[in-house]
C-alpha cells in the first residue's frame, strides 16, 4: 500500500509519546482480546497453559510484541531494514501467517480506541492503521 | 443458520441500548471515509470532503451515517434471519449504489472502533467477539446477493 507521509510519522511519534508508558497494558489486552475474538490464532499458541485474557503467558507476550511495536516507531524512518531480524524470525522460526498480522493490528486499533478515546481521533487513527500496516509489511519481507 | 448463544443476544441487544446512536453512526461513517479515503468514492454527491476536519462536520455523512445505524437495527431486530432481511438491502447495494463488497468490512472495523470507544472497560473480549460475530453476519448478509 502507501508509504508513510512525514505527517504520519509524526502523528505517531506523537501518539506514541503519549501511550507508551501503557504499552505493556495494550499488548496484553490486544492480544488477550484477539485469541477470544479471532479464536483461529489460537493455534499459534497450543504450547501455553493458560490463553485467557489476563493470564501470565498472555500478559508477557503482549509486553514482547508491544517490545516490537516500540522498536518499529523507532525505526519508523526504515522499517524494512530495521525489522530485519524479526522478519527472519517470524518468517523461518515462528511462520506466522501475514494475514494474521492485520489481525492484530485491529485488535490494537480497538484497545487504542477502549484506553484513548479523546486522543485517538480519526487522524491518529488512519496514521496508526498505515504505521501497523507498514510494519506488517517489513515483518512479511523475509517470507519469500 | 446461525445460531446465537444467549449471551450473544443479551450482549447485542445490550451494545445497542448503550450506545448513542447519534454519535456512532456518524462516527463510524466519517472515521471510515478518514481512514480509508477510497471509501468517498460512493458519496460524491456529499459535498466537502477534502480533508479530516471536512468529513467530521459533513452534515450529509452524519445523516447517512444514521441511516446506516438504522439499517443495523433491521438486523437487531431479526437476528435469527438477518439475511432474509436484508436480501432487498443486499440487492441495493449491488445492484443501485454498486458498492464493491470488502467495503463492507471497513465500516465493520470503524464500526467496532467507535463502539469500544463509547463503551470503554464494558467493550470486553467477550462483547468484542459477540459484536464482531454481529458484524460478521451483517456483513455476509448483504454481500449475499452479489452476482
Amino acid at each position: 500500500m502507501t508509504s508513510l507521509s512525514a505527517k504520519d510519522k509524526e502523528v505517531v511519534k506523537a501518539f506514541w509519546a503519549k501511550i507508551s508508558s501503557k504499552a505493556t497494558d495494550i499488548g496484553a489486552d490486544a492480544l488477550g482480546r484477539m485469541l477470544v475474538v479471532y479464536p483461529q490464532t489460537k493455534t499459534y499458541f497450543a504450547h501455553w497453559k493458560d490463553l485467557s485474557p489476563g493470564s501470565a503467558p498472555v500478559k508477557k507476550h503482549g509486553q514482547t510484541v508491544m517490545g516490537g511495536v516500540a522498536e518499529a516507531v523507532g525505526k519508523i524512518d526504515n522499517l524494512t531494514a530495521g525489522l530485519l531480524n524479526l522478519s527472519e524470525l517470524h518468517a523461518f522460526t515462528l511462520r506466522v501467517d501475514p494475514a494474521n498480522f492485520k489481525i492484530l493490528s485491529h485488535n490494537i486499533l480497538v484497545v487504542l480506541a477502549i484506553m484513548f478515546p479523546n486522543d485517538f481521533t480519526p487522524e491518529v487513527h488512519v496514521a496508526m492503521d498505515k504505521f501497523l500496516a507498514a510494519l506488517a509489511l517489513a515483518l512479511a519481507e523475509k517470507y519469500r | 443458520m446461525v445460531t446465537w448463544t444467549d449471551f450473544e443476544r443479551a450482549t447485542i441487544q445490550d451494545i445497542f441500548s448503550k450506545i448513542d446512536y447519534d454519535i456512532v453512526g456518524p462516527g463510524a461513517l466519517s472515521r471510515c471515509l478518514i481512514v480509508y479515503p477510497w471509501t468517498q468514492r460512493y458519496f460524491g454527491s456529499f459535498g466537502n470532503l477534502y480533508n479530516a476536519a471536512a468529513i467530521a462536520s459533513n452534515p450529509k455523512v452524519a445523516a447517512h451515517g444514521k441511516v446506516v445505524l438504522g439499517g443495523l437495527e433491521k438486523a437487531l431486530k431479526n437476528m435469527d434471519d438477518i439475511k432474509q432481511a436484508y436480501a432487498d438491502l443486499s440487492v441495493l447495494h449491488s445492484e443501485t449504489l454498486q458498492v464493491d463488497p470488502d467495503n463492507f468490512k471497513l465500516l465493520a472495523d470503524c464500526l467496532t472502533i467507535v463502539v469500544a470507544s463509547q463503551l470503554g472497560k464494558d467493550f470486553t473480549p467477550e462483547v468484542h467477539a459477540a459484536f464482531a460475530k454481529f458484524l460478521a453476519v451483517v456483513v455476509a448478509a448483504l454481500r449475499k446477493q452479489y452476482h
